[in-house]
């Protein structure tokens, strides 16, 4: 039985020959099992029973490679965080699975310091879909999630897109609400308004996402409205520190900075491009892509070796691409000269997803790792390519 | 009896003591021996006496003859005095006017008393000397003969004269009367050497003084080399002149090239030539002759390096003026042909050094240019008439007008290859027969391989599909009609434009002739089906760009009316919202577009529509008996395991229903993505199920998957109308969809 299952959904194509209910309840019934991989090439696949649209790396826990993924369905009690760690021994994925009743899970965040802290943005039926934001601390078994805070964001807007962690500064936390962002303390029981910001104009402009910025060591928040970038400085209030206006034709679904080189960041969007820029230029993009047929829901740099970037797509696409131009490592080569040009390509293709992909994750354990996310609960563990894992550790 | 010479008893010896020999004599031998020894000694004695008569007679006959000799002397004598008398006075005349003769006077004087009888030589001696003497008039008047001729300008006549005289001065010349005369007149020489040296120097002077003044500098054994530099620094600085003339005309360009060659051959050439004949005259031939192979050598030398450092500039020269002409190609390849006959010519004239290499790789600098002038002519043009299509596009509300497309299809297409035809024409008048030139197998190698076919042509196909290709990262975006008439340009020129073009350019210049017929696929030669491969993927980026930009902006539409809905809140649908009329008006027109310029490709039968329409029925059946979302979703489980992996985003292929496909694909995937990010009421789901059936209703036209069809599954934009309906019932509080018989009233009164 095992085996069998096994078989029929990593070649889907076997699967013409037999009976489609019988198959379908196969399905149902193992979904949540984990998978034994056969073959070392081949991601490792986790299936969740609902669908899903938010995945984060437990950052905290450096040892082992964990992902946190949160479920959608409208039944508001069936909602789950899966915390799914991978046992290197056995290449298998054991999950462990949290009640979220709250409502269905729009976005998700893990603390940077604490291994049970998160966050996560929901809406539930019962409020008429409007979405709140919490802090949530793992219990140790599985259960239901224990609520630390439920942030005060009514105020604000219904429309909560994320709630991140400060990344080095555990006290300090940000929404980012319709048009407004709001930075909280929860350093002390409850939880403080330390500023906001909201971003005005006509036609009613609402952030897509927020994120803190690493490379700055001030609280500097950086948010993704339409097709334009923002950095606010939170110590100002409303002070835009820099900004990418206009960048992409579409809206901009999601950006990241590279972790290692300062001024370097990565944005997508719904144009299927994918865009590295310089911020101090920003004119014209250092690299501009579009190998992704439809949206770009995901794009992250490798925490380590951030010549390979993760993207997402829903043309059912995971791309790890590799630009050793614009890294960090290229600048280390230039001071040595040495400089090999190597071309900038698609490394790895994963397109064992059936859905959109909404999200992908680098492993914060096994740099090698990237976790991604499709809309049908199916997360696959795909590994860089060994040979260039060997052309960038030789 | 032996004795020893010179003892006394040697009979014949000097201190002979007869005593002593008798009582030898008389001791040592008997009476016998005695007397026969006494007997002997007179026999000896009486044939020694005659012998002594005899002689004395002798002596006494020649005593007597002696004295009639002189007697006879004695008679001469006195005519002789006579004679002597007469010629001493003469001798005193000489006496007064050389030391020298007196000196041979006095010799001959002595000789005459010593020989008494040697008048005659004396004689015949005297007049010599007077000859000497007129030469030594001739040489104390020559400085004043000399200086005369020297300001009649008579320099040969002085050579001569000098030349003359020179033996017999350097001879004497350390005879103290002499030496003053040798003085002068090779003062006078000097400044005679002086004028001829000015001469050389000269630069007015005419090639035959010239050659007349290196002539007597030779004569007067002026040292060859230095002659032979001085006479190249002259001509040097005369075909300096000459050659900045030229120079003047490459900058000034006033005039054709065939002009310019004319003058370079006039000027420049002839003098180069004359200057190679005298030399040969003048100096090889001279040494030559003088069998002085190690100085021909030198010399030979010498004229080598001037020949070719003032080649080498001129060839210099007229790359300069190549690089600057803008003659067209007749008159061009006319001047160079006039060009290399005259670098032919010098070389015959001078046989040392090959310029004809140099002047081959001039030509086919100049082939190569021109080349590359047409070829950015021919993109200037390529892009001018592009830039016109893109206009009228801009400009051209309606782009159904029936043939604009064709027509800005030929105009890039046809209208281009006819010019480059035409540029072929024109370059070939650089391999005619009767250009001079054109025999060169390397050059018409050079000019046709890699010129023309590979330069010229391939480079433009290149050139085409790269430009094509950079429309597809320009800001801002053009039109995405260009995107479609480029596509088709490209796909015309890989299905025939390449094959015609490589045809033609490979009959004109007969590429094949260069390459062994088996190599001609792994040689230098780009091959058809590389440059096709290529221009078809120039062309399949630009079908892929089209679709996609078309996507996205039907894509905007869409988002839009998904996003700014609330769906939570909605009513009872009564009409097909009027955006999705829009989505169905804006792909028909697409369509339109496409049809324009592509072929139906396989489009589905339109007669299994409503076994469709049952199919879609059947499975909003299930929805609305299930109605709960893990039936719906078992469902579309079971429909993707069916319709084995279906990549949403396969590559477009070009044929009209895959480029519409394509972009519809698109747009419902964005539909489905909208879809999914909202919740729903029962009326929002009712609401999607109305347009999703419109869109069935009208996209299917459009739509096909040859694919599926083969299988016999649902076809793609199918299955994505299905996800989409799935989906919205999945993010619906309360699933419940609306009669099938319904929907269809709606979509029909709409």
């Amino acid at each position: 039985m095992y085996t069998i299952v096994e078989i029929l959904l990593l070649n889907s194509q076997f699967l013409l020959s037999y009976s489609g209910y019988l198959l379908a309840l196969f399905i149902n019934e193992y979904e949540r099992i984990t998978f034994i991989n056969i073959m070392s090439n081949n991601p490792i696949i986790y299936g969740v029973e609902f669908q899903a649209r938010s995945l984060c790396s437990l950052h905290a826990n450096v040892d082992q490679d964990c992902f946190l993924i949160g479920t959608q369905s409208l039944i508001t009690s069936n909602n789950q965080v899966h915390l799914v760690t991978l046992q290197e021994e056995t290449n298998t994925l054991s999950p462990q699975i949290y009640e979220h009743s709250s409502g269905e899970i729009w976005s998700l965040a893990s603390s940077p310091t604490d291994k049970r802290l998160i966050s996560t943005c929901y809406a539930s039926i019962e409020r008429d879909c409007e979405k709140r934001t919490a802090l949530w601390r793992l219990p140790e078994d599985d259960g239901q999630l224990e609520n630390v805070i439920t942030f005060p964001s009514e105020k604000y807007g219904t429309d909560v897109k994320v709630t991140t962690f400060h990344p080095t500064n555990d006290a300090y936390m940000c929404s980012v609400i319709d048009n407004n962002l709001v930075m909280w303390d929860v350093s002390e029981s409850g939880v403080k308004i330390v500023c906001t910001a909201v971003l005005d104009g006509k036609g009613q402009p609402r952030f897509t996402t927020g994120k803190w910025n690493p490379q700055s060591v001030n609280l500097q928040f950086v948010t993704a409205d339409d097709c334009n970038i923002k950095a606010w400085d939170l110590r100002s209030q409303t002070k835009i520190a820099w900004s990418l206006d206009g960048v992409h034709t579409q809206i901009i679904r999601d950006f990241d900075f590279n972790p290692n080189r300062h001024y370097y960041m990565a944005t997508c969007g719904d144009d299927g491009y994918s865009k590295f820029w310089d911020i101090r230029n920003s004119s014209k993009p250092v690299i501009s892509r579009a190998d992704h047929s439809h949206w770009i829901w995901s794009i992250r740099y490798n925490p380590v070796h951030d010549e390979l970037i993760g993207t997402a797509s829903s043309d059912g696409q995971v791309l790890i691409t590799r630009l050793a131009g614009i890294s960090s490592a290229a600048i280390e080569n230039e001071d040595l000269k040495t400089k090999i040009s190597i071309e900038d390509k698609i490394v790895a293709t994963c397109d064992q997803h059936e859905d959109s992909v909404y999200c992908v994750e680098w492993s914060s354990g096994d740099a090698w790792i990237l976790a991604s996310l499709s809309y049908d609960g199916r997360l696959l563990l795909n590994k860089v390519p060994k040979d260039e894992q060997l052309r960038i550790l030789l | 009896m032996d004795i020893k010479p010179g003892s006394p008893y040697d009979i014949n010896g000097a201190c002979f003591n007869a005593e002593m020999y008798v009582k030898k004599v008389l001791k040592e031998s008997n009476l016998k021996q005695v007397i026969d020894h006494e007997r002997e000694i007179h026999q000896d004695i009486q044939s020694l006496h005659s012998d002594m008569q005899t002689l004395v007679y002798e002596n006494y006959n020649k005593f007597i003859l002696a004295t009639d000799t002189i007697g006879k002397m004695k008679n001469d004598f006195k005519s002789l005095e006579e004679d002597m008398e007469m010629l001493l006075s003469k001798m005193d005349e000489i006496t007064h006017t050389s030391e020298i003769i007196t000196s041979n006077l006095h010799a001959s004087d002595n000789i005459l008393r010593k020989l008494l009888y040697a008048n005659r030589d004396e004689i015949s001696k005297l007049s010599e000397t007077h000859t000497l003497l007129k030469r030594l008039q001739f040489v104390y008047t020559l400085p004043t003969t000399l200086n005369k001729l020297l300001t009649k300008r008579d320099y040969e006549q002085v050579v001569q004269e000098y030349l003359h005289a020179q033996r017999v001065l350097t001879q004497y010349g350390n005879q103290e009367s002499l030496k003053g005369i040798l003085n002068d007149c090779n003062n006078i020489v000097n400044e005679l050497m002086k004028i001829l040296y000015s001469h050389l120097r000269d630069k007015d002077i005419t090639g035959k003084e010239l050659t007349k003044s290196v002539n007597l500098l030779l004569q007067l054994d002026e040292p060859v080399l230095s002659l032979c530099k001085e006479f190249l620094l002259h001509s040097k600085n005369r075909l300096f002149e000459s050659l900045n003339v030229l120079e003047l005309q490459v900058e000034n360009l006033n005039q054709d090239m065939i002009e310019f060659i004319d003058l370079g051959s006039d000027t420049f050439f002839s003098q180069l030539c004359m200057v190679i004949a005298s030399f040969n005259d003048m100096f090889i031939e001279n040494l030559s002759k003088n069998d002085e192979n190690e100085e021909i050598e030198i010399s030979i030398n010498q004229l080598n390096m001037f020949v070719e450092e003032n080649m080498i500039r001129y060839l210099e020269i007229v790359q300069c003026y190549i690089d600057k002409n803008t003659s067209d190609t007749a008159i061009l390849v006319r001047a160079l042909d006039r060009f290399y006959r005259k670098i032919q010519a010098i070389g015959k004239l001078f046989s040392y050094k090959d310029f004809t290499l140099n002047a081959l790789e001039i030509i086919s600098s100049a082939a190569r240019r021109q080349t590359k002038l047409h070829l950015a002519m021919l993109k200037a043009h390529f892009h001018d008439k592009l830039a016109t299509v893109r206009q009228s596009l801009v400009s051209l509300q309606k782009l159904n007008d029936n043939g604009f497309a064709t027509e800005s299809l030929a105009s890039l297409t046809s209208d281009v290859i006819e010019k480059v035809k035409g540029i072929l024409q024109d370059i070939s008048a650089f391999l005619e027969p009767e250009v001079s030139f054109s025999t060169n197998h390397a050059l018409r190698k050079s000019i046709s391989v890699d010129n023309v076919r590979e330069g010229l042509v391939v480079g433009f196909l290149h050139y085409l599909s790269s430009a094509a290709r950079s429309y597809t990262i320009c800001v801002p975006c053009p039109p995405a009609f260009l995107f479609l008439i480029m596509t088709k340009m490209c796909l015309e020129y890989q299905m025939s434009g390449i094959g015609h073009l490589l045809q033609l350019v490979d009959e004109t210049y007969e590429i094949n002739k260069y390459f062994e017929i088996k190599n001609k696929n792994s040689s230098q030669l780009s091959s058809e089906v590389e440059l096709a491969s290529d221009m078809h993927s120039a062309a399949q980026d630009l079908v892929n760009y089209y679709v996609r930009v078309e996507g996205l902006s039907i894509s905007q539409m869409l988002k839009k009316s998904v996003e700014t809905r609330d769906w939570l809140h909605s009513l009872e649908p009564r009409t097909v919202r009027a955006v999705m009329k829009r989505v169905v008006e804006e792909i028909t027109s697409v369509d339109s577009q496409v049809g324009e310029l592509f072929e139906e490709g396989m489009r589905t039968d339109r007669s299994s529509d409503s076994s469709r329409r049952t199919q879609m029925s059947r499975h909003i059946r299930a929805w609305s008996s299930g109605g709960t979302a893990t039936n719906t979703q078992t469902f579309s489980a079971i429909n993707r395991l069916f319709s084995e992996r279906i990549d949403i985003f396969s590559p477009v292929q070009f044929s009209r229903v895959s480029i519409t496909t394509g972009i519809i694909k698109i747009s419902l995937k964005t539909l489905l993505e909208c879809v999914r990010l909202r919740t729903f009421n029962r009326y929002g789901l009712q609401q999607v199920q109305v347009d999703i059936h419109y869109l069935q209703l009208y996209l299917w036209r459009f739509v096909s998957d040859e694919k599926s069809f083969k299988l016999n599954i649902i076809s793609l934009v199918h299955l994505l109308l299905d996800e989409i309906l799935s989906s919205s019932v999945h993010r619906c509080l309360n699933p419940v969809l609306m009669e099938p018989s319904v929907v269809e009233i709606i979509c029909e009164r709409g």
